[in-house]
């Protein structure tokens, strides 16, 4: 480690304050990616409960308003705790690695912005334990099940979402900031790597859209308590209005999870392919496109709710749009592939299995835009296949990648080769088993969210159980990986990879604890 | 901007987004008024609008649309609702008075509110109304038994293609809430 002996640059402090008081963007994002895998755990368990319930049909383990609670609980841990603080994670330990620069804009901050978390998340797994049991309204928490009918511990949900909410604004203007104004000399916004570039291009879109769901939880605070009638029908409001507000804020939330996981994969396939990436301009503008369209499209998710006919093609058009910019991108990433010399480490095969199973995903995706289809498809097991194909061999798996890809840059060890890719593949079987067998589900016209099933859906519930629990039990091994590559293993060089390319492969194995003090030589900053 | 130190330069974007931070915030609220805007425009969700107040129609005799009323009570209601005509047939511009009947059969004073919508959609802003009894509410003495009416009439300009539309009240219990005003907006 080649410290220097500047007494401003001394090593992390000792003990547990070390972590409450830190303000080191690389021990902020080793809290938050342990945060985020915790709540991976706890997600996943609630997951596992829906599968085992859902392995037979009737009635065998819970109570049906239990499993809603479950249900709910798992979107809920999923995507606020799991997926987007992994990325938060990622972006603090990466992004001022990647440009050259000495931490993050706002230290203090970014503190505050991770210990809010778990108090958020605290006060949500709370309300299991609570008489009147936790949320059970889905994690979309559409209006009046969420109001009139929600259960009282409601208000501990609507809290946690505000609070989860300012966790992720303030992450979003420190890492705005941080990109803007940090960036070495020389580091020029089309030098950026497109890690960076997505996560710039996501924290704006957070921060557009956090407020309006916090804006969407306080209208039901007030409806439930203060007597409003926003949603509420029989006071002059309107049910439907909760959708388009929610949604509004849902459908740039489904993006805010996936484009930083366009970045990792753009980081890895060219490392691995040993070729640059094929298309970085367009790469850029195809991801700032989305994000763009990602606020037009939102009423998609109601199809069937009732539009005026334009609406509904507006809207359909819209969305199909989409799959033009995210296409530019699935080409870019297999032609830097091509005829290049590629090895299949572990973060590799997790990024080909992104590419395509979120492909996969994609074109459901396409499926379910077609108006007078999803009126078939609507709130069926297709609808549930098609969102977890995006999030989990897509985001999450994109997660795992950067974990494989990073760990030996973190920790300063080789992670065991041989379990890496014992995990991708039964990852990979056990995500396919589990989610492919729901697209025939849902064309069959299994509905969503519910407990008991008719007799019909039972095999390929079956099937999709045991995969439900092959990969949940698989994940396990990432834990082993993870604490085998900490405690040690053969010694990482500060290449690591042998086509990697950027700033933070310059920088020693473990990453000192400060780093950039003093920016790079712009010599090292090679157009992407 | 050269001359700018970084720590300037950082609270500077930190002001700025937190601007927006504010404004989304207050975009989340203003979809309120605007979503009721955009449905008295379009009609979507077959919201009907107020009480209609300008000069009266002209009826053109040779359409006629059929008018169908549903009755349904939302959950917890116990009034008997229904319309005393299903169903009626007009000319555009033709004023009609139709009615429901609404009665409590509990032992105690309960308030209702209806509130409609229009099927297809896009017929309710042609759907005029002079005197509804969904634009008040409707108190009820135990056992209290009232017709309520209806004068409206089919604006002329009402889509050649629809030809029948159904307007259905969804009766809702007040009792317990207290709202404020005589008249509920956006009705």
């Amino acid at each position: 480690m080649s410290a220097s002996h500047d007494d401003h640059h001394h090593g992390p402090a000792k003990g547990l304050t070390r972590w409450l008081y830190t303000t080191n963007h690389k021990d902020i994002g080793s809290l938050y990616l342990w945060f985020s895998f915790a709540m991976f755990l706890l997600g996943g368990t609630f997951a596992m409960v829906i599968r085992a319930e859902l392995f037979q049909p009737g009635l065998q383990l819970v109570e049906p308003n239990f499993f809603n609670q479950m249900t709910t609980m798992h979107g809920l841990v999923m995507v606020f705790g799991a997926v987007m603080p992994a990325f938060v994670g990622l972006a603090n330990w990466m992004i001022p690695m990647m440009i050259g620069a000495p931490d993050m804009a706002l230290p203090r901050m970014n503190n505050w912005s991770f210990w809010i978390l778990p108090f958020a998340f605290a006060m949500l797994s709370a309300t299991l334990f609570m008489e009147a049991g936790a949320p059970n309204f889905g994690w979309t928490f559409y209006a009046p099940l969420s109001t009139t009918y929600a259960p009282e511990t409601v208000t501990f949900f609507i809290f946690a979402v505000h609070i989860m909410g300012a966790s992720s604004i303030m992450g979003s203007i420190n890492i705005i900031a941080t990109v803007l104004n940090m960036r070495a000399p020389g580091m020029t916004l089309m030098k950026m790597p497109l890690f960076v570039w997505t996560w710039l291009i996501t924290a704006y879109l957070l921060i557009a859209v956090m407020p309006v769901l916090a804006g969407v939880v306080t209208m039901m605070l007030f409806d439930i308590h203060f007597g409003t009638s926003f949603f509420n029908a029989a006071g002059g409001g309107d049910p439907v209005l909760f959708q388009h507000v929610f949604w509004f804020f849902g459908h740039p939330e489904v993006y805010i999870m996936i484009l930083p996981a366009f970045g990792v994969i753009s980081a890895i396939i060219p490392t691995f392919a040993r070729k640059r990436l094929f298309g970085y301009d367009s790469m850029v503008y195809a991801t700032a496109s989305i994000a763009f369209l990602s606020f037009i499209v939102w009423a998609h998710h109601m199809f069937t709710v009732g539009m005026p006919i334009a609406g509904e093609l507006f809207f359909m058009y819209a969305t199909m749009l989409i799959a033009v910019p995210t296409g530019v991108k699935v080409f870019n990433w297999v032609a830097t592939m091509f005829r290049g010399s590629m090895t299949f480490e572990t973060p590799m095969l997790f990024a080909i299995a992104f590419v395509v199973l979120f492909t996969m995903g994609g074109f459901t995706g396409l499926m379910l835009a077609i108006t007078p289809a999803d009126f078939q498809y609507h709130d069926t097991y297709f609808v549930v296949a098609h969102f977890h194909y995006v999030l989990v061999p897509g985001a999450v798996f994109s997660i795992m990648a950067a974990t494989y890809y990073w760990l030996p840059k973190w920790t300063g060890h080789m992670y065991d080769e041989r379990l890496g890719k014992l995990h991708f593949w039964l990852s990979f079987i056990g995500v396919n088993v589990l989610f492919f067998p729901q697209h025939f589900l849902g064309l069959a016209g299994m509905p969503r969210r519910i407990p008991d099933y008719a007799l019909q859906f039972a095999d390929f519930n079956w099937i999709s159980s045991i995969g439900g629990f092959l990969f949940g039990a698989s994940q396990l091994i990432l834990l082993v990986v993870v604490i085998k590559c900490v405690k040690g293993g053969k010694k990482a060089t500060a290449q690591v990879w042998e086509g990697a390319q950027g700033l933070e492969w310059t920088l020693d194995s473990p990453a000192p604890y400060h780093t950039f003090t003093t920016p790079p030589d712009p010599k090292l900053i090679h157009a992407q | 901007m050269r001359h700018e130190s970084p720590a300037a330069l950082t609270s500077r974007i930190v002001k700025r987004l937190l601007l927006v931070v504010v404004g989304m915030f207050g975009f989340g609220f203003a979809m309120v008024p605007l979503y009721d805007v955009i449905c008295d425009i379009t009609g979507l969700n077959g919201k009907t609008s107020g009480r209609y107040a300008e000069s009266e129609p002209v009826p053109v005799e040779d359409r006629k649309i059929t008018v169908q009323f549903m009755a349904q009570n939302s959950e917890g209601m116990s009034w008997y609702f229904e319309p005393n005509d299903p169903q009626v047939t007009v000319s555009p511009g033709e004023v009609k008075v139709v009615s429901y009947k609404a009665r409590n059969p509990n032992e105690f004073a309960m308030v209702g509110q209806a509130i409609p919508s229009v099927a297809p959609n896009e017929a309710a802003q042609y759907l005029m109304k002079l005197e509804c009894f969904c634009f008040q509410e409707q108190p009820l003495a135990p056992g209290e038994e009232v017709d309520m009416a209806i004068r409206f009439f089919v604006d002329e300009n009402i889509p050649e293609k629809i030809t029948k539309l159904t307007l259905s009240y969804s009766l809702f219990d007040i009792t317990d809430y207290e709202i404020s005003g005589d008249e509920i907006t956006a009705r």
